[in-house]
């Protein structure tokens, strides 16, 4: 009779899907980094002098800065010689539709299951799909800047719309904000840019699809999100990359502004390759996020699925600084055979009568490591500010691990903090339950870990609920221990 | 439909059933009675296919397959069903959900085709009805802060709608005041079948009342010590177990 400890482990053993490798000539520079890689990725990008300027102080500021040591995950030292930092697929020259983009990339993203073809509007979603370091197609452009709104690779919004990028980059992660955020600043390649002017709703989900297919690369994208007032936009972010032994550093970072009352949404579902049962391989995703609310009554939610990458080190933060401002953090982070976890949030309140909700959600399982890590921080100014925490860990078998640390920081006492967390492990009872009632140990797994999720699931856009709990169902067969 | 032969079986390394014959038929309610620990809910369990427990010995079969070979799983989708002792809770899961899928993974084992929603909802509807049970149970997260006589109730409502040819009450009884009491024994009464057969196992007489059974068994020191039509609960609950035990040790005895 199978136990539902031997059940939990089987679950776990399925194989990365999104594995695969494109066949793709591609354009790469040399491993290692130093001021001439930079001056020539700017060159390369055909980028003004400002910008140029911001990268070098950015890779001036990287050298003095040591790699951060307090999370709790653990990994062989990253190299930074070792490492392409530019990587395009060839050759590149200037895309104008679809019909000219080299068919074997719309075959991996139609592989990916996103369909960059024209013909697949129905979905509603406009995507720019990023593959490597640069972005490769972005669909439904011309639509979009009818009502004004400008979506696209970054490459082009530097192009194109200088003064936008200039007044807006670095302005919410400065290039001195963290080792990570630094390093992305001084190599970053590509990335999406969206603008939605006053008032406009945008009305399609935007989407960026990330792709790393080239070997010994790095991935360092660079999105930037601006919502004028009133306006509102959801975007979404999807990333997968092929099945290698030696592990790749993403090192990512997205900034959003929210202007008076606009309001912006922004989902991940995070599915970088994880490595194998062992450890071997998988993506380092060190990444920065964080949205500013910089007028009254905005509003910026960042609701995260991480199922992927060997370790995942990220805070989708929001500083709450117009008054009336909302920031919501919903999340939910998987992580399975080896896999290492140390993602939460922070709110910053600064304005008046502030608000902010997080929802954590931490699955462990096999010998995964899960962290939760947040900061609640309540500024003397902040007059009337609330939030609500609620972290969650479920774990299922006995050589996985939760662990949460919650900061709290309150400077106004007119504050209200609310803090929950539970730990639970998914039962025996439970499975057998399901199984008396029909279900297989594997769909009993799925019911309990999607129950367990139900709060975060339930605020993610449609299309991409389905999406991720599909992802967690494959991410979690082999698990149950 | 049911036939147990010479069963054993062990939690740990403590022998707790002893050889355990039973015969049931479809049509047939068996009531299954006995002094605390004297294996009832083993009993229950080992024929769900709980893991904890360990079968040592003798065989199980039911409409001729040998149960003991089929995973949990299967044996439900051959029509077992058990109603819990303490039903679980599954956060987040709602019961209208979970049971639809339960019932689907059912009738896909049988090759009937799959319920859509608006076909599940009306099944599940017209069941509350009969059943004389409030549809709200439904629309929370399985069992997740039900009263004791909620769960309960949904164990029979999950009966009804997953139709099974063998339903076990595992002290189905245990914590319901009199009102709770009736619904649940009106819930079976109104299942009641020739096709279908069912084990209640209780502690207690007072089911019984509701509940008629065709035969009456007490099993003490993991094993059948007497067999009887309805009016053994009776004389049960009349003289206690006591007399039982003294007549099987007397036996046992004598044969010694």
């Amino acid at each position: 009779m199978s136990t539902p400890n031997s059940t939990i482990e089987e679950f776990a053993e399925k194989e990365y899907q999104y594995g695969f490798v494109t066949d793709i000539e591609s354009e790469m520079i040399p491993k290692g980094l130093s001021e001439d890689v930079v001056r020539l990725i700017s060159s390369k990008k055909g980028e003004p002098e400002w910008l140029l300027e911001w990268r070098l102080k950015a890779y001036r500021h990287w050298l003095t800065m040591t790699e951060p040591q307090w999370h709790n995950v653990h990994y062989t030292p990253i190299n930074y010689q070792d490492i392409v930092y530019y990587a395009a697929p060839k050759p590149k020259k200037q895309i104008n539709s679809l019909d000219e983009v080299d068919p074997e990339l719309l075959k991996t993203f139609e592989k990916l299951g996103i369909s960059l073809a024209e013909q697949q509007r129905l979905t509603g979603v406009a995507v720019d799909a990023v593959f490597d370091s640069v972005s490769v197609a972005t669909t439904f452009r011309s639509q979009l800047a009818e009502l004004g709104i400008i979506f696209g690779s970054f490459s082009d919004a530097v192009k194109e719309h200088p003064d936008l990028v200039q007044e807006y980059l670095g302005s919410v992660v400065p290039y001195s904000d963290n080792f990570f955020a630094a390093l992305n600043s001084a190599v970053f390649s590509d990335g999406s840019f969206c603008y939605i002017p006053k008032g406009v709703r945008c009305p399609m989900e935007l989407s960026t699809y990330f792709r790393i297919n080239a070997k010994e690369t790095g991935q360092f994208e660079r999105t930037l999100l601006i919502c004028d007032e009133d306006a509102y936009v959801s975007y979404l972010e999807g990333c997968t990359a092929p099945m290698r032994d030696e592990n790749q550093l993403h090192a990512a970072v997205v900034e959003l502004v929210a202007h008076k009352g606009a309001h912006l949404k922004y989902s991940t579902v995070q599915n970088w390759y994880p490595g194998d049962k062992e450890g071997k391989g998988g993506i380092y995703n060190f990444v920065t996020k964080r949205g500013k609310c910089l007028g009254d009554s905005s509003k910026i939610s960042w609701t995260q699925v991480e199922t992927g990458s060997a370790i995942t080190w990220k805070y989708p933060s929001c500083l709450l600084i117009g008054d009336n401002s909302v920031g919501e953090f919903y999340s939910v982070a998987l992580t399975n055979h080896r896999q290492q976890a140390d993602t939460g949030t922070k709110m910053i309140h600064i304005g008046k009568n502030t608000s902010s909700t997080i929802v954590s959600k931490g699955i462990s399982a096999g010998f995964g490591q899960n962290t939760y890590r947040g900061l609640v921080r309540i500024n003397p100014g902040a007059e009337g500010a609330r939030n609500y925490s609620q972290c969650d860990s479920l774990l299922l078998g006995d050589k996985c691990g939760a662990h949460t640390f919650p900061y709290i920081d309150v400077r106004n006492p007119s504050a209200q903090v609310e803090h929950e967390a539970t730990t639970s492990k998914i039962g025996e009872d439970q499975i057998f339950y399901c199984n008396q009632r029909g279900l297989s140990n594997e769909d009993a797994v799925n019911i309990i870990v999607n129950g367990f999720c139900k709060e975060v699931f339930r605020v993610l856009p449609m299309e991409f609920a389905v999406e991720a709990q599909k992802l967690l169902g494959v991410s979690l067969e082999g698990s149950v221990g | 439909m049911l036939e147990i032969k010479n069963l054993h079986a062990r939690v740990d390394e403590k022998e707790i059933l002893k050889g355990i014959n039973l015969t049931v038929k479809p049509g047939e309610i068996h009531a299954i009675m006995g002094p605390n620990g004297s294996g009832k809910s083993t009993l229950a369990g080992v024929l769900a296919g709980r893991a904890t427990f360990d079968v040592t010995e003798g065989e199980v079969t039911f409409n001729g397959q040998s149960l003991l070979e089929l995973a949990p799983e299967e044996r439900a989708r051959e029509g077992i069903f058990l109603a819990f002792q303490y039903p679980v809770e599954i956060p987040g899961v709602n019961n209208m959900y979970f049971l639809k899928a339960a019932l689907n993974a059912i009738r896909k084992h049988r090759e009937e085709p799959l319920l859509n929603s608006t076909e599940f909802t009306k099944l599940i509807r017209e069941k509350a009805k009969l059943l004389e049970l409030d549809a709200s149970l439904l629309n929370r997260p399985v069992n997740e802060g039900f009263s004791g006589g909620e769960k309960k109730r949904n164990e029979i409502l999950q009966m009804a709608v997953l139709n099974p040819y063998l339903a076990i009450l595992d002290e189905t009884d245990s914590g319901l005041d009199i009102d709770a009491l009736q619904i649940v024994a009106n819930g079976v009464n109104v299942l009641r079948s020739p096709e279908r057969a069912v084990i209640v196992v209780t502690h207690y007489q007072r089911l019984l009342n509701y509940i008629v059974p065709d035969f009456v068994h007490v099993l003490a020191g993991g094993r059948i010590v007497k067999s009887g039509g309805k009016e053994l609960a009776l004389e049960l609950e009349e003289k206690g177990y006591g007399w039982i035990e003294q007549e099987t040790r007397a036996t046992a005895g004598a044969t010694a």
